[in-house]
């Protein structure tokens, strides 16, 4: 019961990181119908620039590690998003028109794009990170096996609640918000209605950009370790969450997040790590037979 | 009219553009020789392809400043394969296509294994610091050697010290699924299965895996007190770092994969207590001091892990092309397996399979971000 627990905390932790980074994939779908493949190296940019910033602050030095942590956060967010939105405005905005398969592939071309970009500027070799906080939560340290929560664990799941608990109301509550359901409902008839169409996407590339760059830093001060190359895997993995929990559905991706990493951490806690990916992949075929449109998902009605 | 014109002009274009392709190959200039260092220049192992990089152009400078090779001026070219097979097989062929005489690489026996094929059917004679699968020098290739030892022997030495040096009772393996990871691991498993242990658990990871808190808690759970690690830094440090961070204080031992002030890096505080299996230091050698002091003098770089062995690689070739009086990969191997040679890491031999005679693993312990051998 208690190595249970354990494990849900270990899955909840990592189906967390994979939340933050699908929300981008699913705002992007919603809106465009489109899959942004270049995601996972928005974060991988975030991871980046939360490293070096940490370890700027300590050349010119800030030795509190709130403080650190914070410009880390706050430069990163800043210029992820920015990159987000420049992608947008070159490789997909022009192709606004054109048939599916090109924005797609453009994805596709700016992923490359990123990957050799930050190999190039930044080297081949890791980028690492020591531990910032160290340390964490004990429960029940009389029994056998004591229930482990890192800080980093509990500031990662706590920042994720909390985002998602205000993306929902940005969403709901903002004209920005309003624009982009409208959007994603109907795009000539928002667009007669006075919506800028343009100026709305752009807002969401640099939505999901900021929400991957914090999950790229919360990343480096969790795991400790950045190179080039984490985005393609942890973008496939956010895609895929993205998808479990009904892309296009913000509510959706935090739970398919959520539930892919209790998926990986439940198969290696009770049979074996090697196999987690073959469950994770081979539930999300299962549920995607029973329910196309993905746990949250809805089916889209095509208007005639 | 105008289509038909435009369709000309690319099919001459592309007719000039393949000719250029095929007077841009090099003819090997008749007055050096070339040799290639391959190895991992980019992703996660770069310092690794690295430490050999380096070894090599400083035994290349040494080489040609008393004379170079037969008369001849040493060449270095370098091959990346990123520690990818199917890398490895086209630098391979690539390398072959330059005219290279040996090759000093590759590092991971997962890239050696496939290139060494290409290797054997160009004639081109490979020499490997690091590769220690056993089945490197299983298959009967006679062109191919190492300065470095084999896993089986290594995986014995870990499996002595876990079971006469430490009291582990529970022991978990662990390996990266890649042919030097598992194989190692493996090797030690055999060893320990040898001297009556048995591990209670046996799991694989794979490489680029960052989130090892399932697994580790799967060990607490299991009571494991001792955890072996078949594979590279990387894995190895976040699996410690996290298994640390959990609180599993069992004593963590992994192989050669780790030699890197990079793995010390990443595991922060946790790298110290772990113990690591590599053959003995070889700055420590008295024929190595000079070069352990010019390296230091003139790159500023302490050099850890296989840099010798790839400087002691190069040592090997070009004593071997002068006493065989020629490139060719048979006649310079059959020298080879004939004959002793002097190196910075001592007096070397190769045995009929192209490995060494005599090549003792000892155990190390990082402690302060660096690694020092136990005493016996």
């Amino acid at each position: 019961m208690l190595y249970f627990v354990q494990q849900l905390a270990n899955g909840i932790t990592l189906g967390s990181i994979y939340a933050l980074i699908a929300i981008g994939y699913t705002l992007v779908y919603g809106i465009l119908g489109m899959i942004n493949f270049a995601h996972g190296e928005i974060y991988m940019i975030g991871a980046y620039l939360g490293i070096i910033t940490i370890g700027l602050a300590a050349v010119f030095g800030i030795s509190s590690t709130p403080v650190a942590l914070f410009l880390a956060l706050l430069v990163a967010v800043v210029v992820t998003a920015a990159y987000g939105w420049t992608m947008e405005r070159i490789a997909y905005r022009p192709l606004r028109r054109a048939p599916r398969l090109s924005p797609l592939i453009s994805a596709i071309g700016m992923s490359l794009f990123f990957q050799n970009a930050v190999q190039l500027a930044q080297g081949a070799k890791d980028l690492a990170l020591p531990p910032l906080l160290p340390g964490g939560f004990v429960f029940l340290a009389d029994s056998r096996l004591p229930i482990q929560v890192s800080y980093v664990q509990a500031i990662l799941v706590a920042v994720t609640v909390t985002v998602m608990a205000g993306l929902g109301l940005f969403i709901r509550l903002t004209r920005t918000g309003m624009a982009m359901r409208a959007l994603e409902q109907d795009q000539v008839m928002a667009a007669l209605l006075g919506v800028d169409v343009d100026r709305t996407i752009g807002q969401t590339f640099i939505l999901g950009s900021a929400l991957a760059a914090l999950a790229g830093v919360l990343v480096s001060l969790h795991y400790g370790l950045v190179n080039f190359s984490i985005g393609f895997l942890a973008g496939i993995k956010a895609f895929t969450a993205a998808v479990l929990g009904g892309i296009g559905s913000v509510p959706g991706a935090m739970l398919g997040g959520v539930f892919l990493g209790l998926i990986e951490a439940m198969t290696s806690a009770y049979l074996s790590t090697e196999l987690k990916d073959v469950f994770s992949f081979g539930i999300l075929a299962l549920v995607l037979i029973v329910r196309p449109t993905g746990i949250l998902g809805r089916p889209h009605m095509e208007k005639v | 009219m105008t289509m038909l014109r435009i369709v000309k002009g690319l099919a001459l274009t592309a007719s000039l553009a393949a000719a250029g392709l095929f007077l841009a190959r090099p003819a090997a200039a008749a007055d050096s020789i070339r040799i290639a260092v391959a190895g991992p220049i980019t992703g996660s192992y770069a310092q690794f392809g690295a430490q050999l990089s380096k070894g090599a152009k400083l035994a290349v400078q040494h080489v040609n400043a008393r004379g170079g090779i037969l008369g001849k001026s040493v060449e270095l070219v370098p091959g990346d394969d990123a520690c990818d097979p199917k890398q490895a097989r086209a630098v391979a062929n690539y390398l072959a296509n330059q005219g290279v005489a040996a090759v000093i690489g590759h590092f991971c026996s997962s890239s050696t294994l496939p290139a060494s094929e290409v290797y054997a059917e160009e004639g081109v004679l490979q020499i490997t610091p690091a590769s220690t699968n056993p089945a490197v020098t299983e298959r009967g290739i006679a062109t191919l050697f190492r300065v470095c030892g084999r896993d089986d022997q290594q995986g014995g030495s870990a499996a002595r010290y876990i079971a006469e040096r430490s009291e582990a009772s529970r022991v978990a393996v662990i390996h990266d699924k890649t042919t030097y990871g598992q194989g190692l691991a493996d090797e030690t498993r055999k060893a320990l299965a040898a001297r009556g242990k048995t591990e209670v658990l046996y799991e694989g990871i794979s490489i680029g895996d960052k989130d090892f808190s399932a697994l580790v808690s799967k060990m607490k759970a299991q009571g494991v007190d001792f955890i072996y690690f078949g594979g590279l830094h990387a894995e190895a440090a976040l699996l410690l770092r996290q298994a640390r961070d959990q609180g599993l204080a069992a004593p963590f031992m992994s192989g050669d994969g780790i030699v890197d002030k990079a793995f010390a890096d990443i595991a922060g505080p946790a790298a110290d207590g772990v113990l690591m299996t590599f053959q003995s230091d070889p700055r420590k050698l008295p024929g190595a001091q000079a070069l352990v002091a010019e390296f230091r003098d003139q790159e500023q770089y302490d050099p850890e892990g296989y840099t010798l062995l790839s400087y002691a690689a190069l040592q090997v070739l070009a004593a071997a092309m002068d006493g065989a009086g020629s490139t060719d990969a048979g006649k310079v191997s059959a020298f080879m397996k004939a004959h002793p040679f002097e190196t910075v890491l001592g007096t070397l031999h190769f045995d009929a399979k192209g490995d060494l005679s005599a090549s003792p693993y000892v155990i190390y312990r990082w402690q302060g971000g660096t690694y020092a051998e136990l005493p016996e």
